[in-house]
Formats: structure tokens, C-alpha cells, sequence
């Protein structure tokens, strides 16, 4: 952090005398101020700020620890040569946060906020940012590309008055809230009002980009203005906690997917759209993986000493690990482990080591004894040396406690080599202390950009429009190779289920009333025979049973109506 | 052919450090025996005394009393389990080489019921036996042998006491025991059979009971002693076993040091002496102990710090081969090639030293190389000299504050040490009131402290240091003479002022001693050659938050892709940065079920705009087949990432996982 930008974070906040009362609506606000996110630095600063007033009468430790961490962080900024420039983001507070209430629509009003100025920032220029205080390019490098008046007017008008635009932000939820509650799928009456208010509300931006540092107009959206006294600091933090988690009625509007053209796009045509697509930052993203490459003999030296390197950060890691295994362990025994695959088990790990590495012909009765029998083998031969690859060593399928400790107790092993990767958000809880202890990880962030196209491909990965339309096509194909009467049968349940999708308390159709209508229609003669048939969907995941409140078997498509609907058409259309 | 070099250079500096890494390693299990040698003496003791108690027991009336009585050892560990398992493993050696053949270690994960904990004992001593007692080709079916059914039928503690009546019989000779004296030839008949409970805690309190209960039975024909290894308390025994069972037991206590004090000892051993080369910063040594403070306690944890820095250290910086004994490292200075003669000029500290000098000598240092290698030898030696007294410098100076009030200057060592790394101590606010207070100690607490001081100065090997030692210790020599003598009366104003000039003295020694030796490091020129100062890349590799990374990567671009359509610092991000980025920062506006038709309605808008089109263009419903798969592919990877999943609660919604506005 360089003096200046810490010498402009300070004038802006010293810059006239405050009484107790104002520090304390100033704490508020930085407090308040603190979501709305600023350079990366200068969050770790105002972290630092906030604790000092609120945490006088608490441990010294903490704060110590915090310092100490602090060092830490800025030091990193200092040698920074790591992981593409800054590896310290925004500080804990940041990242985990209370649950706040929300309004409705707010997205979308985001939404327009991002897309008015295309290609740059919509900026909020706070006074401790460094480009307000000394970026007169600024100006010229916006899209709207007006001449400023000189930022005088910022102090004076500190407090004056809530700028005109934020009451109209107030104001304007609700207008958008109240049409979409109709549900009417037109906007144009709004999109007029729109229009003028947006133009307005540009100039209001502009406005208020001189006169009103960020943090207090972001503030200003959440309070009322009125002063409230010390007391009341707290109770307010606390009701806003309250009232997000009161109502567990949802907010969101009724809309759904339904509306578009084309609700469901199937995975190849996914591939296919995206395929040619190149990214925008190409450029830069390759800079960033040809960054991580350099650590390449490094990794090498390092799990040859006993550590195991564990790789995390936005991004698929998978090209850049298939890069060094190419490069790097192409000559010596090496796995490759997809921990994303949904159906890859320990077993399946644990016997390709066995048949493959050790070449052991016997099987094994657990994987106890299993793992018993590779550390064994593998203690016995110290010169045989194993590289594991694991993409995504937090994968579903490899979370659970058994399965961690097996591969722990694999890479603690000399002779064994462990590098993989982590990318969901709570993965390091899948360690506890004695697995880090067998691990002995080193950390190394690489970030890349780069999508997860395979990772994200299998089925469960994906949201309702893939596996709809994954679910169709299982549909379709496992009911050509029925019977006609089978068909049928089928039908007759999925259009019962159509009929009664309104119902929401409908839970199936009775295995009673179900035969009743089968044999109405003649499809079947016994209910034997019915039962053959509900036996092979089950086997086929067509269909599910449910075990009513009398006891009743119920029937039930798990489809949703949508698709089975579209499965309908088709089927008349054949 | 610069390339070439650099690689064979790197070579040489892995093969120092591969050799000093074992140096650590050896270090270490010498400090871990010394430190435990006291608990395992201990317990070495307490099993060779209830093993013999065993056997004298029948005309004994206290061993009569506890006839069923279990000997058992409870060893407290400390928290951090993953430590213990070194303890383990050098204790049942330790036990192995001169007890008893027949130890047997479990653990509570691998004995989740009666039966299987019976059976893990069993395997463990007879397994052991079978593999010393049998052949090579038998030991080598051995593995498949010992699991086969027709042994796990009769796992009972009956057949335990069968093969133990055999196994002593047959073999009394042949179990390895070394230094046995004629004196224990009883034991030699009957070597207690010892169970040791690594982690009692997680075992359950009912298999345990069992176990005891059946053991306690047996107690007549098997000599068995139980180790429990406790993280916690010992009232866990209570708590786990009750009454009934826990009087089955005869418990000794053993208490293993605890960690900060292993922690102590090692910085002490590896840090604070002028035998090991290799130093910490202050920020990195802040770090380090950080984590061990405040994330696990774990020695092991900080050795691996000190490993990984050493590594990064001799990997980073190619001066390092520098960094060695004394005759080593002249004889490496001598044989420097031209790149790192300029590296060497580089080094800011040499560059500081540069200035100081005369304008001639500048101009020697900036252009002759070989001129530059001799200074370097000069510089060696005294960065060498100024170690060895820096460190009993720095022990006199705690020994004097450790004993102060709400402890100014820390109450541990390191706390003085990484105070002394970062600046001079003498210019701080906390040496001053820390000086008043030493005017403030009583004399005969003062005169303790200075002879403290004193035997350390002796000890130490520095000529000038040696010299100080002497003056202190006259100065403490007049005091304890003035004390010892009977005062008269008339005389006693002289003695008054004669104390009044010792107790200057002392305290003027106190204030001085400090400027003279205790500069902070970064004065010495050359010190980055021994000095290790990014702790931000330790922080890194071992503290890591890589929570913090995905979503700095998400709410930032701009810090990993540098380029100028994504530079901002406000909150918004730019509608042009990566999809996912905009779409994480879209869902962090909504509440707790994000409606998928929104959430791509604001996203095309968003893309749209990015475009360069307008974005109020788009009707209700015509969203272009590729923006819609763009942003199905971005929800995906939140998906992925763990920020939203996938929910029935509402038709084509999906659950937040996450809280927090930015």
C-alpha cells in the first residue's frame, strides 16, 4: 500500500472536526459502508478502522492477531510476485456476513445500473480512492465523457442533504415491485417512465458522484436519516438481522422459465453454442495460466520433499494440471484421479493403484485391508514412486470422512505424491486437523478464469434446464424399447399427473385406482402383470413409489410437468 | 549456458538444503526425546514396577489388595493430536528395546466395536511374535496367514494368555532386549504385555468398560499395563468410565510438557544461536507462531513453516549458498561467479554499506568483482561475529525484563527476539518503562538477574562479551561483599554511596549493554544472505483462505486480470468483466431464492449492454440462444463453486448459500 493512497484515506476522513455522536453515526455508516465493496486494499484497511472503536473493551489477542495477520497481508502485497498480483481480497467481513433483508427486484435495478455504462465502470467515486484523488484521465476514458466540475462542492456538501437521486432509488422498487406483482409480461408503460427516469438518474449519478463519497450514499439506502442515540446502534443491527430471517415467505416474483422461447437448451447444444465462443480476456487469462506454470519445477521439487501441493482459486485447474503432468510426469508411474466424476467411488481409486500400479492380481474383501496391502507395498518398495493427480479432491463423491482419510493415508506416505484441487467455497472443511497433518498440504492459489466445462457436464452438476431435458431424452429412449402396452401404461399415468398438476396437494396415484384404469383401458389383465410392469419403470427411475398415510402405495412421475408435457407431444407426434 | 548454470546451481543449493532439512529433522527428534525424556523415564519406571509387582505379589499384602487391580499409565498429550503420533511411536520403541517384546497400539477409528478392538490387540502382539518366531517364507505369507478365519475364531484374551504362557516359555532368550542387568532375569520370564490407547477420548466409553472388564479377569495370568493417551484432562477417565470399571484401574499420572513450551524450546535450540545459519524475519517468525497461537498448536505445523521457508529461501535466493558455516561460506565467496557478484551489489543492505564508504572504495566495490568478493569475506565474518554476540545479548536482556511488571518487553523470549529483529529495541517506548522498572527492582532481585547475566556472558565464546561478563561481575561481586560485611553505624552513609555507584553501574550496564549489540539485523550488511523475510509467502502456502480467493476472483477481476475495461474501485463491477463475475454479482442481490427467470433477464441486460446494443431492446421472453447457454453455464459453475444449489421449494428458483453483501 503505497503512502499516498493511505494519505488520501486519511484526509478524507480528518478532514473536519466531528463530535462523539457524529463518530458514532460515522462508525455506523463505515460499518454500513463496508458492503459496498472498494479496492481490494483498501477493505483491509477499513476492516482495521472498524474494529478499533468496537472492539476496545475486547481481547487483546484478537486484536493482536488481527495485526499479525495484517503484517502478514500487506507483506504479501509487497513481495506480490505470487499468484497474478494481489492475492489479498476483501477481509473476513466481507466474506462471511449476516444474512440482511433484501428487496425485491433490486437485481434487475442492478442489472440496468451495470448495463447504463457499457464497457466501464459505473463509478462511485469514493473519497479514499486513489483514481479520484489523482486519475485525471479518468474523465476522458468514461463512455459519457462529461467535463466535471472541480470537486470542491464534495466537502461541502458532505452532509448537506441526501442527494434527490437516492430518494428517487427509494421511491422506485416499489413502482417496479407493484407491476410485476400483476405479473403483466409487457413493461412498455414502464419502460417509458424508465427511460426519462434514467436520464434523469444519470444525471442525478453524476451528481452525486461529486458530491457524496459512496459509502455514506450506499448507507443512506438502508437508514432513515433520523440520529438515532447510542443505544439505539445496536438494536438496529440486530432487527435488521431479525427481520432477514422473520419471514420465510419468498420474495421473488412468480415468473418462470417458461416464458422464454426456448426454456430448455439439451447439452450439446450447450457444447455447441459454446464451443466457438472465444473468452473476452484471452489474452490476460493466458498470461495468468503462463504465470502458474512457472511454479511448475517448483511443484516438482516440493512433493519430491515430502510435500503434497493442493491447488485453489476461481477457475477449472484441470488444463493447467494435465499441463504438468504432460510436461512433468510423463516418465514416472503417475494417476489421474476425476474427483467430479459423479460416479467415481474409493474403491475404484484404490483398485487402479493396486491393478495398475502394483500390479496385484488378488481382490480384497474391504478396502480396510485393501489400504493395508498398498501402504504395505508401498512402504516395502521406497524406490517405486507415485505421482496422484486429483482434479477436485472435494468432488461430491470423495467428501466423505472414509474416503479422506484413505487418500490422506495414501499421501502421507513418502513414495507417494499427492497434487490436487479444490473448488468449492467450504472445501477446506472437509479436513480436520489430523487429515491436514497427513496431507501436509501446501497451498497454492491459481486462479485462471477458465470455465469448468467438464467438470460442470455431468448430469448433477447442472440446474432444471439440462436435467429436464436430460430426463426427456432417458424418457423417450428406455420407452421405445417397451411394449406398446407398457406405453401405454405409462401414459396413462403421466397424463393423470398432468391433469392434476394444479392440485397441490396431490402426491400420486393409487395402486388401486391405477389398476383400475388400466384394465378400463385394457392394458392389463392381473394385477400381477401391472406390478411386472411398475417393477421395470422403478428399475428404470421412471416412476417413483411413495408410501401413503393409509398405507396406500402412490405413483409418481418425477418429472416435472413441463417436460412430461413436451414427452406427450412427441409421443402423439410419432 | 546462463540457464545451464543457474540449473546446476539451483542443484547445489537443494542439495544444502536437503542436508540442512535433515539437520532440522535430527533436531528435532533429539529435542522431542529430550523434551519427553522425563515422561518416558517416567513411565519406563512405572511399567518395570508393576511388571515386577506382578510377580512378588502373592506374599505382598498391598499387591493382594489390588489383586485385580490394571496398572495403567495415563500420559496427558496436549490438544493437538496429530503431534502424538512421534510420541507413540517413540515411546513403544523405547519400550520394545527394554521391556517387552509385547506392545500392541490402537486407535479408536480402527476399534469401533468389543470385537474388533479384541482382535486388533491380538494381531498386534501375536503378530509381532509370529514375525519374529517364524521363518522368512512363512513371515512373507505371514500377511495372508494372520487374517485367515481359523485364527479369528478363538479371539478371546484366553488364547492371548495360552500363547503368552508359550510364547515366554518357548522364547524366554530370543525377544529383543538389550541392556538387561542379571537383576531382572525375572522379567525375563514374564515381560508385562503393554496396550496402548493412543486417543481414549474418541473411543467409546462402552467397548472400553467391556474390554477393561474382561482384561481385569485376566489380570492373574497376563501381566498387562495400559497407556492411555489423553488430549484433554484426566477427568476424562471419570467421565468415561464409571466407578464400577475405573476401580479396575490403578492410574499414574504422566504429564508430557506442554506446547508452547516445546514451541519455546525449539525456537530456543534452532533460533536463538549462531549455530544454525538460517534466520526468520520478524514478520515471518510473527507468522509462524501466529499460526501455531492461534490455528493449532502444532510443533509439527512449525516445523513444516520452517521447512517450507528454508526451501523457499534457498530456492529464491541464489546468494544463499552463503548462507553456511564460516570456513564453508568464505570458501564460497571466494568461488562466486560474476552473476552473483552482482547480485551481491544489488542486495539494498550491501548498497547501504556502498554509501557509507569513502568515494574510492565505492568505486572499487561497484567495479572491481574480486574486490568485491574480499569485502564479502570481511562481511561474512562479521555478519558471523555479530551473531555470536547478539544472541547472549539478547538472553541478558530477558533474563533482566522477564522478571518486570506486566512484562514491557514480553514475558517470552521470542516476544523480545522478533521485538529486537524489527527495530532497535532501545528507541521503543516499552524499553523505557521497562528501564524505569529495573530502577524500581529491589538489589538483591536486581543482583540475582546480573549474576544470571553474568554466567551467560561466560559461557559465550565472544572475546567482548567475555570482558563485560567480568565487569558485571565485579559490579555484583562489591555488592554482595557490602552486603555480606556487618555495617557500623558511622560507616554506613559511605556504604550508602558506594550501593548508590554499584546500583548506577548495574543499571547504567543495563541501558548501554543493549546499543552495543543488539542492532535489529537489517543494519548488518549482507544479512538477506541469512535472513528469510517474505512471510507473505508462507502465509500463503499454509494459512491459505481460498474462499477469500473465489470470491475476490468473482467480485474483482481486475485483481488477476489486469486489464483496463475491468479497473475499478467501486463496488460495480464492469458490465464487460467475465460472466461469471456478473452473475455472481447479480445473485448477490437477491435473498434467499433467486428466481432463474430474473436472474437471466438482468443478465442479458447486462450482456447486452456489454455489447454495445441497447439494452432496453430486448422483449419479455427473446433472450439469444447464446447468452442464454452463457449464462446457464455460469450458474452452473456457481453451482459448482457452492454459492447456489438447486431447490423445489419454487417452480425454476434456486436456494443462496451464501450470505453477505459484496
Amino acid at each position: 500500500m503505497s503512502p499516498a493512497k493511505r494519505a488520501a484515506e486519511v484526509s478524507g476522513l480528518y478532514v473536519r472536526f466531528v463530535g462523539d455522536a457524529e463518530v458514532l453515526e460515522h462508525i455506523v455508516e463505515r460499518r454500513e459502508g463496508a458492503k459496498v465493496p472498494k479496492g481490494s486494499v483498501q477493505k483491509l484497511l477499513a476492516l482495521k478502522e472498524d474494529q478499533g472503536p468496537q472492539e476496545c473493551e475486547g481481547s487483546v489477542g484478537e486484536q493482536d492477531y488481527l495485526d499479525a495477520l495484517g503484517t502478514g497481508a500487506t507483506a504479501g502485497e509487497e513481495d506480490g510476485g505470487g499468484g497474478g498480483g494481489g492475492s489479498s481480497g476483501p477481509g473476513g467481513s466481507a466474506v462471511f456476513t449476516f444474512q440482511t433483508a433484501k428487496r425485491s427486484h433490486k437485481m434487475a435495478q442492478m442489472a440496468s445500473e451495470m448495463a447504463r455504462a457499457p464497457g466501464r465502470t459505473v463509478t462511485f467515486c469514493s473519497p479514499g480512492s486513489p483514481e479520484a484523488a489523482g486519475s485525471p484521465s479518468r474523465g476522458s476514458r468514461g463512455a459519457a465523457g462529461e467535463t466535471r466540475t472541480p470537486p470542491k462542492g464534495r466537502k461541502v456538501r458532505f452532509v448537506s442533504s441526501t442527494p434527490h437521486r437516492l430518494r428517487k432509488r427509494l421511491a422506485a422498487p416499489n413502482l417496479r415491485s407493484e407491476s410485476d406483482s400483476d405479473l403483466s409480461p409487457s413493461h412498455s408503460e414502464d419502460e417509458e417512465d424508465d427511460d426519462e427516469e434514467e436520464r434523469e438518474e444519470k444525471e442525478e449519478l453524476r451528481e452525486a458522484e461529486l458530491t457524496t463519497p459512496s459509502k455514506v450514499a450506499a448507507a443512506a439506502l438502508y437508514r432513515t436519516p433520523a440520529k438515532k442515540p447510542k443505544k439505539g446502534l445496536e438494536p438496529s443491527l440486530v432487527e435488521e438481522y431479525f427481520t432477514a430471517h422473520a419471514s420465510s415467505k419468498v420474495t421473488t416474483s412468480d415468473r418462470t422459465l417458461q416464458k422464454l422461447q426456448t426454456p430448455k437448451l439439451d447439452q450439446e447444444t450447450l457444447a455447441r453454442l459454446l464451443d466457438g465462443k472465444p473468452s473476452s480476456y484471452a489474452d490476460e487469462i493466458n498470461q495468468l495460466n503462463k504465470e502458474h506454470e512457472k511454479f511448475f519445477s517448483k511443484w516438482m521439487l516440493q512433493l519430491q520433499l515430502g510435500f503434497n501441493v493442493l491447488l485453489y482459486g476461481l477457475g477449472s485447474k484441470k488444463p493447467l494440471l494435465e499441463r504438468f503432468r504432460t510436461s512433468r510426469l510423463l516418465g514416472v508411474t503417475h494417476l489421474v484421479v476425476n474427483g467430479f466424476f459423479p460416479s467415481i467411488t474409493l474403491k475404484s481409486i484404490l483398485n487402479s493403484i493396486t491393478v495398475e500400479v502394483l500390479e496385484h492380481q488378488g481382490s480384497f474383501r474391504s478396502p480396510v485391508e485393501q489400504m493395508d496391502f498398498i501402504m504395505k507395498s508401498l512402504r516395502q518398495d521406497p524406490s517405486l514412486q507415485v505421482y496422484l493427480v486429483i482434479h477436485n479432491i472435494d468432488g461430491p463423491m470423495l467428501r466423505s470422512e472414509k474416503t479422506q482419510q484413505a487418500l490422506g493415508q495414501l499421501a502421507s506416505l513418502t513414495n507417494v505424491h499427492v497434487l490436487a484441487s479444490i473448488d468449492h467455497i467450504n472445501a477446506p472443511l472437509v479436513w480436520d486437523q489430523a487429515k491436514l497433518s497427513l496431507f501436509n498440504w501446501l497451498w497454492y492459489e491459481t486462479t485462471t478464469y477458465l470455465p469448468y466445462a467438464e467438470e460442470t457436464s455431468y448430469e448433477n452438476s447442472l440446474l432444471v434446464q439440462q436435467s429436464g431435458a436430460l430426463a426427456l431424452s432417458s424418457l423417450t429412449h428406455v420407452l421405445r424399447s417397451l411394449t406398446p402396452n407398457a406405453r401405454g401404461i405409462f401414459r396413462l399415468l403421466a397424463e393423470f399427473q398432468l391433469e392434476s398438476r394444479d392440485n397441490p396437494s396431490y402426491s400420486g396415484l393409487s395402486f388401486q385406482e391405477f389398476y383400475q384404469r388400466c384394465r378400463e383401458a385394457f392394458l392389463v389383465n392381473s394385477d400381477v402383470t401391472l406390478r411386472t410392469q411398475l417393477t421395470e419403470f422403478r428399475d428404470h427411475k421412471l416412476i417413483r413409489t411413495k408410501k401413503g398415510a393409509d398405507s396406500v402405495e402412490y405413483l409418481l412421475i418425477p418429472v416435472d410437468p413441463a417436460t412430461l408435457t413436451d414427452f406427450l407431444e412427441k409421443e402423439d407426434a410419432q | 549456458c546462463v540457464h545451464c548454470s543457474s540449473a546446476s546451481g539451483h542443484f547445489v543449493f537443494f542439495i544444502i538444503y536437503a542436508t540442512r532439512s535433515l539437520i532440522i529433522q535430527i533436531h528435532q527428534f533429539i529435542l522431542q526425546e529430550d523434551l519427553n525424556k522425563k515422561m518416558l523415564d517416567g513411565l519406563l519406571e512405572f511399567v518395570k514396577k508393576s511388571a515386577a509387582s506382578f510377580w512378588c505379589r502373592d506374599d505382598d499384602w498391598m499387591s493382594r489388595m489390588r489383586a485385580s487391580e490394571i496398572p495403567t499409565a495415563a500420559l496427558v498429550l496436549g490438544v493437538n493430536m496429530p503431534d502424538h503420533t512421534i510420541t507413540f511411536e517413540s515411546m513403544t520403541e523405547l519400550l520394545h528395546d527394554s521391556l517387552t517384546p509385547f506392545v500392541a497400539s490402537v486407535q479408536a477409528k480402527e476399534c469401533t466395536a468389543m470385537k474388533q478392538l479384541m482382535q486388533k490387540v491380538l494381531q498386534r502382539l501375536m503378530g509381532t511374535n509370529v514375525m519374529v518366531d517364524e521363518d522368512e517364507a512363512e513371515a512373507d505369507l505371514g500377511f495372508h496367514t494372520r487374517d485367515c478365519p481359523q485364527k479369528r475364531v478363538n479371539c478371546s484374551l484366553s488364547a492371548l494368555c495360552d500363547w503368552y504362557q508359550s510364547a515366554t516359555k518357548k522364547s524366554p532368550v530370543k525377544s529383543p532386549r538389550k541392556r538387561l542387568s542379571s537383576s531382572q532375569s525375572e522379567f525375563l520370564q514374564s515381560p508385562p504385555v503393554v496396550v496402548i490407547f493412543r486417543d481414549l477420548e474418541a473411543f467409546s466409553p462402552q467397548v472400553l468398560q467391556d474390554f477393561i472388564l474382561v482384561c481385569s479377569q485376566y489380570v492373574h495370568q497376563l501381566p498387562l499395563v495400559f497407556i492411555f493417551g489423553i488430549a484433554t484432562s484426566p477427568s476424562t477417565i471419570q467421565r468415561m468410565l464409571p466407578h464400577s470399571v475405573s476401580s479396575l484401574l490403578c492410574i499414574e499420572l504422566f504429564q508430557s510438557l506442554s506446547c508452547t513450551q516445546h514451541l519455546a524450546t525449539i525456537i530456543d535450540k534452532l533460533f536463538l544461536t549462531s549455530k544454525f545459519h538460517f534466520k526468520f524475519s520478524a514478520k515471518v517468525l510473527q507468522v509462524l507462531v501466529g499460526i501455531f497461537l492461534y490455528h493449532d498448536f502444532s510443533v509439527c505445523n512449525f516445523i513444516k513453516g520452517l521447512q517450507l521457508s528454508l526451501l523457499e529461501h534457498f530456492h529464491s535466493q541464489p546468494l544463499s549458498v552463503l548462507c553456511c558455516h564460516k570456513q564453508e561460506a568464505l570458501v564460497h565467496a571466494q568461488q562466486l561467479n560474476d552473476r552473483d557478484v552482482e547480485r551481491i551489489q544489488q542486495l539494498p543492505s550491501f548498497m547501504r554499506y556502498v554509501e557509507e564508504q569513502v568515494p574510492e572504495e565505492q568505486v572499487q566495490l561497484l567495479t572491481s568483482s574480486e574486490h568485491v568478493k574480499g569485502v564479502c569475506q570481511k562481511l561474512l565474518k562479521s555478519l558471523h561475529k555479530y551473531h555470536k554476540n547478539f544472541y547472549p545479548a539478547l538472553r541478558c536482556l530477558h533474563v533482566l525484563t522477564s522478571i518486570l511488571p506486566k512484562y514491557p518487553l514480553g514475558k517470552q523470549i521470542r516476544e523480545l527476539y522478533v521485538l529486537c529483529l524489527e527495530k532497535k529495541v532501545w528507541e521503543t517506548q516499552e524499553y523505557d518503562s521497562a528501564m524505569q522498572l529495573i530502577r524500581m527492582l529491589a538489589k538483591d532481585e536486581l543482583v540475582t538477574c546480573l549474576q544470571k547475566c553474568v554466567e551467560i556472558l561466560t559461557f559465550c565464546k565472544s572475546k567482548k562479551l567475555k570482558k563485560v561478563g567480568q565487569q558485571l561481575q565485579d559490579i555484583t561481586a562489591t555488592c554482595e561483599k557490602l552486603d555480606s560485611k556487618k555495617i557500623p553505624t558511622d560507616s554506613r552513609k559511605m556504604m550508602c554511596t558506594w550501593l548508590t555507584a554499584c546500583f548506577v553501574k548495574s543499571v547504567v550496564f543495563c541501558t548501554q549493554f543493549p546499543r552495543t549489540h543488539l542492532y535489529p539485523p537489517e543494519s548488518q550488511p549482507l544479512y538477506e544472505v541469512w535472513y528469510y523475510s517474505s512471510s507473505g509467502t508462507v502465509r500463503r502456502h499454509l494459512n491459505a483462505t481460498p474462499r477469500t480467493s473465489i470470491q475476490t476472483a468473482l467480485s474483482h477481476p481486475y485483481c488477476y486480470l489486469q486489464n483496463e475495461a475491468l479497473k475499478n474501485d467501486s463496488g460495480i463491477i464492469s458490465s464487460a468483466a467475465p460472466d461469471i463475475c456478473i452473475i455472481y454479482k447479480l445473485h448477490l442481490e437477491c435473498g434467499r431464492l433467486i428466481n432463474l427467470y430474473d436472474w437471466l433477464e438482468a443478465y442479458a441486460t447486462v450482456a447486452t449492454a456489454a455489447e454495445g446494443k441497447d439494452p432496453s431492446a430486448i422483449e419479455g421472453g427473446k433472450v439469444d440462444e447464446l447468452k442464454h447457454a452463457r449464462f446457464i453455464r455460469a450458474v452452473s459453475e456457481l453451482e459448482f463453486l457452492g454459492f447456489v444449489k438447486s431447490t423445489k421449494q419454487k417452480t425454476d428458483h434456486v436456494a443462496r448459500l451464501t450470505w453477505g453483501g459484496c
